[in-house]
């Protein structure tokens, strides 16, 4: 890969393509891989500018990585800077507030930040000043295949605590179906157990208590317990064969070919299964249903804790007040009804899961209306340097590679060198 | 990054290169005319500069960076000397790291080029279908090594791949190389091998076409029987292009990278990773930039100390 070169590439072509300056423009720089959003934004984009005339929306997108590794160079310059950028939130988002890139919009977005879901609007908070504007939350749960579930005798409404999990992953072993499937080739997809665990077992401060130090940091009993919770569960060997070397891709694949029972995910699973399946269709919707990851007993987390991600728009240091009032433009509640009518995505507006006609997404926009504790990725909370240890170790903790006392032993040692 | 760094080497052996013949051009030098002097003034600052700017500027800032704990944004303000080169040496994925690029260096030596030397002594004459033979073994080199990473993953896999399907038609129960950490690294060797062996094979057929038949005919003659041509004759001639490849091998393999994403990842369980690959998911994508220049600079010695040391020692006559 030629980092260098593309940088340099992407910065002539940023410099070429800035639009004449007789009008003001907005600058917007997003990820996503999901063109009925995209879409939609296009749509928004095009009808601020009709309603502000000399005020030009430009949406540019970037892939995953690209976006990650150009950013910090984009932020630098004023030339090439955007006004708005796409965020998880977390880590990276105090990171670049740190350095100051990130502009206070409190007083702009208080007029009608209450239109919105207020755990993701705190997710765009930096000691308590907002820097960015929610649009999307996620719920992380798991999809199983009800014709599987049929045939190994298993009942999702049955399964409620951790022991019922483990006794329908047995049932379903022993039918000779594999239980779970999970892309562990890329790791982040085993950090949603790990992560679930620590917030059934720890409930709602565990992460919170853990970054700041307390009680021996990610060192204390609930990240050991979760550990050893997954061990419990990683004994049954419930995962597909390989799943060390499998990608995301494949293992959406996998769910949609009917070869697996359950897949713990995001909701672009729903997207995802189809065209990796074998036969190009996968699924049909009708037999994939939605189990809620089960409570662990004694624990303080809920069985309504949920954990997805957030996703934003950050404003930058020199972003003009059209930027903020695009923002204001782009949060209508008739643009949420809009993506959820299309189950495009879940929108952050207050009451727009009744927006909703898609069961399984109607599902997930319920959860989260009513979640009693919303955590994003564990991962994006972190940030990118312990976030991936996060990650390393539920693999490694999932596959008997390291103890769960030497996995949250080196999470807390990559927190204690940032 | 690898683009990068090829460059620095090129200029660092077109240095090495054109100090100990300095002396000899000393002297039209002097004599230059009005018109070469004109020529080093247009055209010296326009490369002077972008070789200031691209490769000379990135290096120091590199090994600045090495120096701070910083993620990228704003200034590199946390200065914490050395420390940089503590978590560097002290963890157990770089140090097997640089294992891996030593394996992948023996292995290129003791296997890849001398299978790349025996395919190009049989396919470099008259043989019926030779031109064939040399494009579908240069063909794999002539692929992006993304590309080849992404189709091995596929080819391995033990549900779908060629590995799943040999399994199943041995009636053995499915394996899957790339997720066994003892030897999910001879998956890549094997990918190397398949990738770069073609690339010696053309250098070697080249540089045997440059040997005079006339002398292997003349040994022959005399009454030298094929194996001591080869040997008495063949090789001493292919010297030069042997060293070469040796060189390019080398390099190669201490900055190997593109191949090992899409194919492994560096797992399972970090036992796969190179130097280069090392740098990219426990620095890059961890935004710990200061780290990874740390990790940038030990890989630039390495490879300068190698390069100009080869230069000066083995390939001093070339």
């Amino acid at each position: 890969m030629n980092l260098r070169q593309f940088a340099f590439a992407a910065g002539i072509l940023a410099a070429l393509t800035a639009p004449a300056f007789a009008d003001k423009t907005v600058n917007v720089l997003y990820v996503s891989n999901n063109p009925g959003q995209v879409a939609i934004w296009e749509k928004i984009a095009k009808d601020y500018e009709a309603a502000h005339p000399g005020v030009k929306v430009d949406l540019k997108s970037l892939e995953n990585e690209a976006f990650k590794a150009k950013l910090p160079t984009m932020l630098q310059a004023d030339e090439s800077r955007p006004d708005l950028f796409y965020s998880w939130g977390g880590g990276v988002m105090q990171a670049q507030d740190k350095a100051g890139f990130l502009k206070d919009v409190s007083k702009d977005v208080a007029s009608w930040e209450s239109e919105l879901s207020p755990t993701a609007v705190d997710a765009f908070k930096v000691d308590g000043k907002v820097v960015g504007v929610p649009f999307q939350v996620g719920e992380v749960v798991f999809y199983y295949n009800k014709k599987l579930f049929e045939k190994a005798g298993v009942k999702a409404e049955d399964i409620k605590s951790w022991d019922d999990f483990l006794g329908a992953v047995k049932k379903l072993k022993a039918a000779g179906i594999t239980p779970l499937v999970v892309g562990a080739g890329e790791k982040w997809p085993m950090h949603f157990y790990y992560s679930y665990l620590v917030m059934r077992i720890g409930g709602e401060h565990a992460l919170a208590d853990a970054k700041a130090g307390k009680d021996g940091g990610f060192k204390n009993g609930t990240f050991v317990e979760a550990g050893k919770r997954l061990q419990e569960l990683a004994a049954l060997e419930p995962f597909q064969p390989g799943y060390l070397s499998t990608s995301h891709a494949q293992s959406a694949g996998i769910f949609g070919d009917g070869k697996a029972a359950m897949d713990l995910m995001g909701d672009w699973l729903l997207a995802m299964q189809g065209p990796n399946a074998t036969d190009g269709k996968g699924l049909a919707p009708g037999d994939i249903g939605i189990l809620s990851f089960p409570v662990v007993p004694g624990g303080k987390g809920q069985a309504t804790d949920t954990l997805g991600g957030i996703n934003g728009w950050l404003v930058s240091k020199s972003a003009p007040p059209e930027a903020v009032d695009f923002l204001k433009f782009f949060s209508q509640e008739k643009y949420a009804k809009e993506v959820a009518a299309q189950a495009a995505y879940i929108p952050v507006n207050k009451g727009s899961e009744s927006g909703f006609t898609d069961p399984l997404f109607k599902r997930l926009a319920d959860d989260l209306a009513k979640t009693t504790y919303h955590q994003n990725y564990f991962d994006q909370d972190l940030g990118p340097s312990v976030g991936r240890v996060i990650n390393d170790a539920s693999v490694a903790v999932a596959a008997g590679q390291q103890t769960p006392e030497a996995a949250a032993a080196a999470i807390q040692e990559a927190a204690d060198q940032q | 990054v690898r683009r990068y760094w090829r460059l620095v080497f090129l200029a660092a052996v077109t240095f090495a290169e054109a100090q100990p013949t300095a002396p000899a051009h000393a002297e039209p030098a002097r004599r230059m005319s009005l018109n070469g002097w004109a020529i080093v003034v247009v055209f010296l600052p326009p490369a002077l500069l972008l070789f200031t700017v691209f490769v000379f500027l990135p290096i120091a800032e590199a090994g600045w960076y090495g120096f701070f704990n910083w993620n990228g944004y704003g200034r590199p303000e946390k200065f914490i000397g050395l420390k940089n080169y503590g978590y560097l040496f002290a963890n157990p994925t770089f140090t097997r790291s640089l294992i891996n690029n030593a394996i992948i260096i023996v292995f290129s030596l003791l296997a890849q080029l001398p299978l790349a030397l025996a395919v190009a002594v049989m396919i470099a004459g008259q043989v019926i279908g030779a031109v064939w033979f040399r494009m579908i073994f240069f063909l794999p080199y002539v692929l992006a090594d993304v590309a080849a990473g992404v189709i091995w993953h596929f080819m391995f896999d033990g549900d779908y791949g060629l590995a799943g399907a040999v399994t199943t038609a041995l009636g053995a129960p499915p394996y899957f190389l790339l997720a066994d950490k003892t030897w999910a690294f001879s998956a890549v060797l094997i990918v190397v091998l398949w990738k770069y062996f073609g690339f010696h094979m053309m250098l070697y057929i080249a540089g045997l076409q440059g040997i005079d038949g006339a002398l292997l005919e003349a040994a022959e003659m005399d009454g030298a029987t094929p194996f001591q041509r080869f040997w008495h004759i063949t090789l001493p001639l292919l010297g030069p292009m042997i060293r070469l490849s040796i060189f390019f091998s080398v390099i190669g393999a201490l900055q190997l990278f593109d191949i090992i994403v899409p194919l492994t990842g560096g797992g399972p369980f970090e036992t796969t990773n190179t130097m280069v690959s090392f740098l990219y998911f426990f620095g890059l994508t961890r935004m710990r930039i200061g780290f990874s220049s740390a990790v940038g600079v030990v890989l630039f010695i390495i490879c300068v100390t190698f390069a100009f040391g080869y230069q000066r020692i083995v390939m001093r006559d070339d």
